[in-house]
């Protein structure tokens, strides 16, 4: 069964001069996990507050369960849930009493269903703690039991894991994961690039425009117009000026100890390492790589 | 529905638990400014400092200075022996009044003629300097009538009631005029005033700056529904405190009640809609808790002198006694002093009550209003 659950058509938000969200329209179908990738500032927050009714888009519609956005949020919200960026917990009341207060104003009283939600986040121990007391991954948890609390069969996730360590990071995409195998969908805001790569479709935001949304395969195969390679010359510095001049070299980028090139695929591997030889380099390597989403997102940036 | 607005007030109620230090203030304030105002804000003066400037010194004139002494107003603290002296006294503030007896005023009195004393006041407190004055003049006046009678009695005139009109003057529901009978109603109405408006107000913009109420719209909550809930717990405190402040009020201070108890409470909980609505109203404009602070106590400061809390209204210019007409806590305190100490019935006080209800549900739904739920 596929349907689709949210469809946006030029969706956009202005603030008086700046335009958060610029003329937006994508689809996400049931049972998806649809990654949202930008940088802080490119309108990622401002699109879920306009699904979830938050905020009137200044123009361009948009449906979200088949309600629509600014007429019929109430439904909507009842069958979503929502982690905000910032954690909506209180934090003067225990793990279980925010637990709790989210599921009541959700008529949800069931104890046996709020100790298993606890349970699927793995904080069942915690239960007694006071939300100000935990480390910020455990608050993180703390903030999707609440979201999930009532079983909605939408997730919008803002920047899940900012702040949060890589390892507690994993622990959250499973949880997510598990969640998604169950039916629900899940709409996922990061600006870390190897978490879109988990998602079944990524969307690129900057500066309110999505740029593309696909598969992160399609991704690096459509919107990549040409070959990444993995270059290594003594001084770097030098060798990214050197790199940047060759006809056909899109961008020259630091990536850990080497240096990354995404060029046309006429610029062959030959001329490349002509050029650095004979700009007087040392230690020169130079070899074919698969191109990552960040080399899609940056390549997609310069246009 | 129900089970929505009971999750917000338990919520609440164990927020309220968890702060013990403001749930302290809350209930030690009204104590505070019961005290404070039940005793400090007084226009009753008692032991003013006299300094006592004898030029005659004679039994007479010693006999006047134990009339003003006894009285309790007055308490003489020096016995000068110059002008400058009395002046450097009343500067430096030892004294507040100064009684002159001129050297002739014993020959004067038993001569038959008026004789005359001087009364300085240090003006400078007029409430003090006014109150002062006006005791001078009655101890002088009745000292006076004293020894005219005792002059006819002592010419065999005794007996015979020689003043032509006699006024009579009664003082109704306050009779000894004690300033804390005015206070402690008033101060009924400022602790049910600023705990509720500022408590809420706080309450909601805590969140906002938390972030919890972008996770609270998403919630089926309804406006109203979060609105009550909050408002439940702290209408139960100020319900807590008005009973708080009657009780010492009425036993410590002596403060009567003579209207009934259930008139009292349930137009204190149409009061409450005002103010509940004002703390929403500031809410909804500030964005922090200071703010929210700010912007209470900016309607707070003129409701206090506006109200006739302190001051009468009808002794303010007409352009205020119109502003005063817009301040709700003005209504609740002519409502709370007439059920207090005139003992009154609903029917006496009915257009108060329908005035000040209806600011409160206007502010209400105002309130309510402008309080969506969305961000922008």
């Amino acid at each position: 069964m596929i349907e689709t659950v949210v469809r946006t058509d030029q969706l956009t938000k202005r603030f008086g001069e700046f335009t958060a969200v610029d003329a937006v329209s994508f689809a996400i179908k049931s049972g998806e996990i649809v990654g949202y990738l930008g940088p802080n500032g490119s309108g990622k927050t401002t699109t879920i507050r306009m699904l979830l009714g938050l905020l009137l888009p200044t123009s361009g519609e948009a449906e979200v369960l088949g309600y629509n956005i600014r007429t019929d949020p109430e439904p909507i919200r009842r069958k979503s849930g929502y982690m905000s960026q910032r954690f909506a917990l209180y934090d003067d009341l225990t793990v279980w009493e925010n637990l709790q207060f989210y599921a009541g104003v959700y008529a949800v009283t069931d104890e046996a269903h709020l100790k298993a939600t606890l349970d699927r986040v793995g904080m069942r121990k915690q239960a007694r703690e006071m939300a100000k007391d935990l480390p910020v991954g455990w608050r993180q948890r703390l903030a999707l039991a609440a979201a999930i609390v009532h079983q909605p069969q939408l997730l919008f996730l803002d920047e899940p894991t900012s702040g949060v360590d890589p390892l507690a990071r994993r622990v959250f995409w499973d949880l997510i994961y598990e969640l998604v195998d169950e039916g629900i969908t899940a709409l996922v805001t990061t600006h870390f690039m190897d978490e879109a790569e988990y998602c079944q479709r990524v969307g690129i935001m900057r500066r309110g425009q999505l740029l593309a949304m696909d598969t992160p395969e399609r991704l690096k195969r459509d919107v990549l117009d040409g070959q990444a390679w993995d270059v290594s010359a003594k001084p770097a510095l030098r060798a990214i000026s050197v790199l940047e001049q060759v006809p056909g070299v899109h961008r020259v980028g630091l990536s850990g100890d080497h240096l990354r090139v995404i060029a046309a695929k006429v610029v062959r591997k030959s001329v490349l390492v002509q050029v650095l030889r004979s700009a007087g380099l040392d230690g020169i390597a130079v070899s074919p790589t698969s191109p990552g989403l960040e080399d899609v997102f940056l390549s997609l940036s310069l246009d | 529905m129900i089970q929505r607005l009971r999750s917000i007030i338990r919520k609440e109620f164990i927020q309220i638990r968890r702060d013990p230090r403001t749930l302290g203030l809350i209930i030690i304030i009204p104590v505070m400014q019961l005290f404070l105002l039940g005793y400090a804000a007084t226009n009753d003066i008692r032991n003013v400092a006299m300094a006592v400037y004898d030029l005659d010194k004679s039994e007479e004139s010693r006999s006047l200075v134990q009339a003003y002494s006894n009285a309790e107003y007055f308490q003489v603290i020096e016995y000068v022996s110059s002008e400058e002296e009395l002046q450097t006294l009343i500067e430096y503030g030892d004294a507040r009044v100064g009684l002159l007896i001129p050297p002739d005023y014993s020959h004067d009195l038993n001569a038959g003629q008026t004789a005359q004393i001087g009364f300085v006041i240090d003006g400078s407190d007029p409430s003090i300097a006014k109150t002062a004055l006006s005791s001078a003049q009655l101890i002088g006046q009745a000292y006076g009538a004293s020894i005219q009678e005792e002059r006819l009695v002592r010419n065999g005139m005794g007996g015979i009631n020689f003043q032509p009109v006699e006024v009579r003057t009664q003082v109704w529901y306050n009779p000894t005029l004690e300033d804390a009978y005015f206070m402690v109603p008033g101060i009924v109405g400022m602790v049910l005033f600023t705990l509720t408006s500022m408590v809420t107000a706080n309450s909601i913009v805590r969140e906002r700056e938390r972030g919890t109420i972008e996770q609270l719209i998403v919630t089926p909550i309804r406006p109203w529904e979060m609105v009550l809930g909050k408002m439940v717990p702290y209408v139960i405190l100020a319900f807590i405190n008005t009973g708080e402040v009657l009780l010492i009020g009425s036993l410590w201070f002596g403060v009567p009640i003579r209207g009934s108890l259930l008139l009292v409470f349930g137009l204190s909980g149409v009061f409450l809609m005002t103010s509940l609505g004002i703390g929403l109203l500031a809410s909804t404009i500030a964005s922090t808790q200071q703010e929210a602070m700010m912007i209470v106590y900016m309607i707070f400061l003129p409701s206090v002198f506006l109200s006739g809390f302190f001051f009468p209204i009808q002794a303010m210019p007409k352009v205020l006694q119109w502003i005063s007409y817009g301040i709700p806590l003005r209504y609740y305190m002519s409502i709370i002093r007439a059920l207090l100490l005139k003992g009154v019935g609903l029917p006496a006080i009915q257009t108060d009550v329908t005035l000040l209800a209806l600011f409160g549900l206007g502010l209400l739904i105002i309130a309510s209003v402008r309080f969506r739920k969305r961000l922008d």
